[in-house]
């Protein structure tokens, strides 16, 4: 099982000094963050990707490219690439780039995106969200998979003779996950493929992440790339600790309450109750974290955010340190206990290039059931 | 004997609360003409006093308490709503309104609704035309011709009041007992929606 960070890369004032750091800070902030993940033993960081301030991702692959030169184990991952308003075309191009310099270790988070503005700043419509995450995806897949692309659809200018450079890293294309938090289509997708599918559950009910991994997992099965346990799920996750709880919640709570995203609605309790939050001891999010796989079944990848809401660097590196010291290792082995042995690890480039992976060496749309599966790859415009 | 599910949406303050009193005549009133047609009620009232807070949270957090959710899934399903606000300056209450901006947007397509309102006085008799019918046609909700409007002096006494509350009830149960049995939609269940995407239609 792989244990990694995502990061939203938000400016945020600290409530509880008023201070605002620069971007050049954060941007350094999350530098620092993702080499940490990586001293204390995690697998994964994934960067948010976002056009409007208070965030300063906007760039992924660059951040991720500099990563790569100052890690060795590191996986280089995004939560999420805008599958919806980036070029399909340039994905394919920045990421099978990234992939050669960081050596195999980087895969893709698809999303739609939910600011509302980026779409019109990209030459998109928002109501054409998902339609458009179903044609660049389509599309991406073959630029990495087919050396000479001719393509037509309803969202980019068509493309004759086309050949993505560079070609992927040892003709293997990077893995990818789906994320949906809402929408069932983008889970089928997912299944649809044999990719992976991520529910960043951070600030949903656990009931609704269950349904929509279980939508991912009859769909996974239902195309041919195994039983619906064998698919490839990641979860999010939200934590702050402190060797005693209460000390936990003392700390956080300046920052719950005033967090950009839940801030001064819900109590602290109430939504820690309703969401997979989790403020307290290493012990209690050791606890919580294994019962996520009550809900969804053996899963395969678990991101927490961890700097967000204005809290100090100096706080988020103690937090990791927490992380990969007390609760990861914990983690790790009772997950690797409990997992049957027909249920996969997330894919990595090597798996991938030994073939063991078992879900993305199946064909796509190879229906089980029999049904009039339709070609997968072909160009969505041209039927 | 069929059953139809009526689902009383209410936004009165006090209690007890003029609103929830003319919510509970029209309910009794529809239960009472869908009995005459030998069809019977399955009645839920919602009171938004009572989810008050998680509506606010709702609106912070993009998602619902375990509560608020069984009240809009019932909403929802329901085969014919009766919706009451009282008027706060010159509209539906915000409570009120709040309810419907969180409630899925498809939640009441084809529904019957009958829409009330109560106040101090007539003068705003006309907020269930200009505020309270216009909202429902955007939901695409099926919104009965009779309006019921209370205002203080009608609780005085019979009158105006009891017809329009039987005749509003009439007119909703004719839409209601018209139409099948509402099941709620399972957004999860429809296992070829990726594939009719990818197909372009």
């Amino acid at each position: 099982m792989q244990f990694g960070i995502f990061s939203v890369g938000d400016v945020t004032p600290d409530p509880t000094t008023g201070r605002t750091p620069t971007e050049a800070e954060r941007i350094q902030a999350m530098v620092a963050i993702a080499l940490k993940a990586e001293e204390v033993g995690l697998d994964v960081f994934a960067t948010g990707e976002h056009h409007n301030p208070p965030f300063v991702p906007s760039s992924p692959t660059t951040m991720l490219g500099y990563l790569a030169a100052r890690t060795e184990r590191l996986v280089l991952s995004t939560a999420t690439t805008l599958i919806t308003t980036n070029d399909p075309v340039k994905i394919a191009e920045d990421y099978a780039m990234l992939q050669h310099l960081a050596g195999g270790r980087v895969d893709l988070m698809m999303g739609r995106g939910n600011t509302g503005p980026v779409y019109p700043w990209f030459g998109k419509d928002i109501r054409d969200g998902i339609a458009l995450a179903v044609e660049n995806y389509a599309l991406l897949r073959r630029l990495w998979r087919e050396d000479v692309v001719d393509w037509q659809g309803r969202y980019r200018t068509p493309l004759q003779g086309f050949t993505s450079t560079p070609r992927p890293l040892d003709g293997v294309p990077p893995f990818v996950w789906h994320g949906s938090i809402r929408s069932p289509e983008i889970a089928q997708q997912a299944g649809y493929y044999g990719d992976g599918f991520f529910h960043n559950n951070i600030f949903w009910p656990m009931e609704h992440t269950r349904r929509m991994v279980e939508v991912y997992r009859r769909s996974f099965e239902r195309y041919g790339h195994g039983s619906a346990d064998q698919a490839v799920v990641g979860l999010g996750g939200q934590v702050f600790m402190r060797k005693n709880s209460q000390d936990a919640v003392r700390e956080f709570r300046p920052y719950f309450d005033n967090a950009p995203v839940y801030g001064h609605g819900p109590s602290l309790e109430d939504f820690t109750e309703q969401t997979p939050l989790t403020v307290g001891s290493p012990q209690q999010v050791i606890d919580r974290t294994l019962g996520f796989r009550e809900q969804v079944g053996d899963y395969q990848r678990q991101l927490f955010l961890m700097d967000h809401a204005g809290l100090p660097l100096k706080t988020v590196l103690e937090q990791l340190d927490l992380l990969g010291e007390q609760v990861v290792p914990v983690l790790r082995r009772e997950f690797d206990a409990l997992r049957p042995a027909h249920v996969p690890d997330a894919p990595t480039h090597a798996s991938l290039k030994a073939g063991l992976a078992l879900p993305a060496a199946v064909a796509p749309g190879a229906d089980s059931s029999g049904a009039g599966a339709p070609v997968a790859g072909q160009p969505v415009g041209a039927r | 004997m069929s059953r139809r599910r009526v689902v009383v949406v209410s936004a009165g303050l006090s209690s007890p609360s003029s609103t929830r009193l003319l919510a509970d005549r029209l309910a009794a009133a529809t239960a009472q003409a869908l009995a005459g047609r030998g069809v019977e009620t399955e009645l839920e009232v919602v009171e938004l006093r009572d989810v008050a807070h998680e509506l606010t949270d709702h609106l912070l957090t993009g998602f619902p308490s375990a509560r608020l959710r069984a009240a809009l899934d019932a909403v929802a399903a329901a085969d014919g709503v009766i919706a009451v606000s009282p008027v706060f300056s010159a509209s539906y209450s915000g409570l009120f309104k709040t309810f419907f901006d969180v409630l899925d947007r498809d939640a009441l397509d084809g529904t019957p609704v009958l829409v009330a309102a109560t106040a101090g006085s007539a003068r705003h008799s006309l907020v269930l035309e200009h505020a309270l019918r216009p909202l429902f046609t955007y939901l695409r909700a099926v919104v009965v011709p009779t309006a019921v409007f209370a205002a203080s002096e009608d609780w005085a006494g019979p009158g105006a009041l009891v017809d329009r509350v039987e005749r509003a009830a009439r007119e909703l149960v004719a839409l209601v007992a018209a139409r099948e049995p509402q099941a709620a939609a399972d957004p999860y269940e429809d296992a070829s929606a990726f594939e009719r995407l990818l197909a372009g239609s």
